[in-house]
C-alpha cells in the first residue's frame, strides 16, 4: 500500500475494519500469476487465515461476525465444519471453474449463494484441449524432441500421424467448455457427437445416452465435463476398450474422471493409441510409466494460467463480490442443474 | 504402361514407392553411387519418360537435361520450387503436384503451431517429463483465442488456416499479390502493415523468386517482442539468420516452425529455446495424406500415358 503517515494509516484501518470481509484460507494460484491487487476493491476487505499466527478455527471464530464471504480455490475446500464456523456467510466464491472443493448441498441448507469462474476460462481450456487433440494425432511435441535431439539429420523422417478431419470425436460433457470444444473442432472438418447428463435440446450433435455407447461410435474422446459423484471413474476400462485401439483420450477435467491405472495399462498395451492429459488422479504427481510414451501429451493443468483468462477471472471474482454485497445479482452463480 | 521408365528421385513414401513399382519400371536415384549422368548412362536413362520427385529433390535442370525422353514431372509435394518450371515449359514437360489433398494436414499443423508456442504446450511436456512440476513454477502461457492473425498468402492453404482461425474468435487479415476479392478479410498490400498488424503471422506462400526471404529482419521487427511467426512454407521465404538473431535478442516473442533453408539442418541455437517449436518438415505427413498424395501421383503419371488429361497439372 506504499508508506503515509499515522494518521492516514489510521483512517485506512479503521475504514478497512468496517468494510465486510471476505476470507481466504490460501492464496489463489492467480495471486501469484498476475497480482493480488487485481483481485482487490474498496467495498470489502481480505482476511487470510494463512497469515495469521492462529489456527483456522480460532481465527474464524474471532472474525465470524464480519466474515460475509468466502473466496475458494482448489484446495482450500469449503466444508460444513468451516460454514458451521461462519454463521454471516451468503456467498462461496470459487476461482475455478470445478465445484467439486465446495460442499453444494450444505451451501444450500444454509441458503449461501455460491459463484464460479463461469465462462471466463471457456476459451483457454478449449483451445488447450485442440491445442492437444492436434499433438497427440500430429505427434507435434514428440518430432519436436526428434528435432532438438538431433534426430531428424541422423535418422530421417519422424513417423506419420493422423489426420484431424473426418474424425469422429465425442465430447464428454456438452457444457460450456465443450461447447467451444466442439465448435473448434468442427473447423476441422471433425464429426462432432456427445454425451451429457441430458440430451441438449438446441443442439445438432448426435446425443449418446452413456459414455460406453459414444466411444465406441468415436475416434476420438474429449472430457470437459466436471468431477461429481457420477462421473468419478466414469471413463474405466470398457469405456477406454470401446475407445479402440486407434482411439485418443484428451482430458481438460479433472484427472479422477478417469481411471488413471487403467488408462496407463491401456497405452502400455497398446489398447488405445494416445492421450493429451491436462489433469491427473494425484497433481502433481504423473504416472512414471508416460514419460517413455511418445503417443502421450502432458500438460501441468495450465489449461486456464493465460494473464488473458485471468485479468477476466480478476473482474469477475472482484464483481461477483461487489454485486452480493449491494444485494444486486451475481455475475457468474452456479446454479444447479436438476 | 510397365516399360515405361519413371525416376524417383528419393525415398518420399514407401506406399508410392510399392505402386510405381508395380505400374511402372521404376528406377530409384538414390541408389546411385556415382554422378546423375553416369547412373543415368547404366541405367538406361533414355527409357526414363518421368520423374517423381518431392520438395528435397525435385527435378532441376541438370536432371531435365540427362533425361533426353522426360515427359512429365509428377511432383509428390504441392510446392513446385524444386523444379524448373521454365526449362520444362521450353522443352514441352509436363509437370503434375498434389494440391487440395494436403491443404487439411497443412493448416491443422499451423493451428497447431500456434497452440504449441503460445500455449507452450511442447514445453510444459518437457517440464512434466522431467519431473519438474513438483518444484517450480512453470509460469503463464498466452491466450490464443481472439487474437489477430495475419496470413501472407491467401491461397488454399492460407485459406484452410483463416477458417481454423475464425472458429478461435480471431481476426483474420492477409498479403498477397493481389487482393482476393471473396475472401471476407482486411487485406494489406505491404506486407510490413500486415506484420504490423497482427500478432501471429503465418507463412502459407509459393516460394518463387519474389517471395524469397519474404520474412527479413524488417518484418521481423514489424511483428514484434509479442509477435509469433509460424512457417508451414519453405524455410527460404524467411532470412534464417535474422530470425535466429531476433529470437535471441527477445526482439520476436516466439516461432513455430516446419521448414528451414537447409534440411534437415536446424539452427543450433533454436535448439534450447522454450518460445520455438520445431518440426521436421512434417506438414502433409499423415498416413492418409501420404497415400491420397501418391494415389494422385499415380493417377497423373497413369492419365499422362493414356493419353488422358492431367488431374492436376501445373504446366
Amino acid at each position: 500500500m506504499g508508506v503515509s503517515n499515522t494518521d492516514s494509516d489510521k483512517t485506512q484501518e479503521e475504514e478497512q475494519q468496517d468494510l465486510p470481509k471476505v476470507v481466504l484460507f490460501r492464496p489463489p494460484a492467480a495471486f501469484s500469476l498476475i497480482d493480488e491487487e487485481s483481485f482487490t476493491s474498496n467495498k470489502f476487505h481480505f482476511l487470510k487465515t494463512y497469515d495469521s499466527q492462529l489456527p483456522v478455527d480460532q481465527f474464524l471464530s474471532t472474525h465470524s461476525h464480519s466474515i460475509k464471504a468466502i473466496l475458494s480455490s482448489a484446495g482450500a475446500p469449503v466444508n460444513a465444519d468451516i460454514l458451521q464456523l461462519l454463521p454471516e456467510v451468503g456467498l462461496v466464491v470459487t476461482t475455478s471453474a470445478g465445484l467439486n472443493h465446495i460442499d453444494i448441498p450444505e451451501c444450500r441448507r444454509r441458503g449461501i449463494k455460491i459463484a464460479n469462474a463461469g465462462h471466463v476460462y471457456s476459451d483457454d481450456v478449449a483451445d488447450l484441449a485442440v491445442g492437444l487433440l492436434i499433438d497427440v494425432l500430429r505427434k507435434v511435441s514428440a518430432s519436436d524432441r526428434y528435432v532438438r535431439q538431433g534426430l531428424w539429420a541422423d535418422k530421417g523422417n519422424y513417423p506419420l500421424g493422423s489426420k484431424l478431419r473426418g474424425k469422429r470425436t465425442g465430447i464428454v460433457g456438452l457444457g460450456n467448455i465443450g461447447y467451444e470444444v466442439a465448435k473448434r473442432l468442427e473447423a476441422f472438418g471433425c464429426f462432432v457427437s456427445y454425451n451429457s447428463r441430458k440430451k441438449k435440446p438446441y443442439v445438432s450433435y448426435p446425443f449418446y445416452h452413456n459414455v460406453c455407447e459414444l466411444a465406441a461410435n468415436c475416434d476420438v474422446l474429449i472430457i470437459c465435463c466436471g468431477l461429481s459423484d457420477e462421473t468419478r471413474h466414469m471413463i474405466n476400462k470398457q469405456v477406454l476398450s470401446a475407445l479402440g485401439k486407434e482411439g485418443v483420450i484428451v482430458n481438460i477435467g479433472r484427472g479422477n474422471i478417469i481411471d488413471e491405472k487403467e488408462m496407463v495399462s491401456c497405452l502400455m498395451r497398446g489398447e488405445i493409441a494416445g492421450a493429451g492429459l491436462d489433469v491427473f488422479e494425484n497433481e502433481p504427481d504423473v504416472p512414471k510409466e508416460f514419460f517413455a510414451m511418445d503417443n502421450v501429451v502432458l500438460s501441468p493443468h495450465r489449461a486456464v494460467f493465460t494473464p488473458e483468462s485471468l485479468k477476466d477471472l480478476s473482474q469477475l471474482v472482484v464483481g461477483n463480490l461487489e454485486a452480493f454485497l449491494s444485494n444486486k445479482p451475481l455475475l457468474s452463480e452456479y446454479v444447479d442443474k436438476k | 504402361m510397365k516399360s515405361i521408365g519413371v525416376l524417383m528421385t528419393c525415398p518420399m513414401h514407401k506406399y508410392l514407392e510399392q505402386q510405381l513399382e508395380t505400374h511402372f519400371n521404376l528406377f530409384k536415384l538414390w541408389h546411385c553411387n556415382s554422378s546423375i549422368t553416369e547412373f543415368l548412362k547404366t541405367h538406361q536413362g533414355n527409357t526414363i519418360r518421368a520423374v517423381v520427385g518431392d520438395t528435397n529433390i525435385g527435378a532441376d535442370a541438370e536432371l531435365i537435361a540427362s533425361l533426353p525422353n522426360l515427359e512429365i514431372v509428377a511432383s509428390y509435394s504441392v510446392g513446385l520450387d524444386k523444379i524448373d518450371l521454365r526449362k520444362c515449359e521450353e522443352k514441352g514437360i509436363r509437370v503434375a503436384n498434389t494440391p487440395d489433398v494436403l491443404t487439411d494436414d497443412v493448416a491443422d499443423l499451423a493451428i497447431g503451431l500456434i497452440l504449441g508456442v503460445l500455449r507452450r504446450i511442447c514445453a510444459s511436456d518437457v517440464y512434466v517429463r522431467i519431473g519438474k512440476w513438483k518444484d517450480a513454477d512453470f509460469g503463464l502461457a498466452t491466450k490464443f483465442s481472439g487474437k489477430s492473425v495475419g496470413i501472407v498468402g491467401l491461397g488454399r492453404i492460407g485459406t484452410a488456416i483463416a477458417k481454423r482461425a475464425e472458429a478461435f474468435g480471431c481476426s483474420i487479415s492477409y498479403f498477397s499479390r493481389s487482393q482476393k476479392p471473396f475472401a471476407n478479410y482486411k487485406f494489406y498490400s505491404d506486407i510490413i502493415d500486415l506484420a504490423t498488424s497482427c500478432q501471429i503471422l503465418i507463412v502459407a506462400c509459393a516460394l518463387t523468386d519474389e517471395t524469397r526471404h519474404i520474412i527479413n529482419r524488417e518484418v521481423i521487427d514489424a511483428l514484434g517482442p509479442k509477435g509469433i511467426l509460424i512457417n508451414i512454407g519453405r524455410g527460404a521465404h524467411v532470412d534464417e539468420t535474422e530470425l535466429v538473431s531476433a529470437l535471441l535478442e527477445g526482439r520476436l516473442g516466439g516461432a513455430g516452425l516446419d521448414v528451414y533453408e537447409n534440411e534437415p539442418e536446424v539452427p543450433e541455437e533454436l535448439l534450447g529455446l522454450g518460445n520455438v517449436v520445431l518440426q521436421p518438415h512434417v506438414g502433409s505427413d499423415t498416413v492418409e495424406t501420404s497415400d491420397a498424395m501418391a494415389d494422385l501421383v499415380i493417377s497423373n503419371l497413369k492419365a499422362h500415358f493414356s493419353n488422358k488429361p492431367l488431374l492436376t497439372p501445373v504446366i
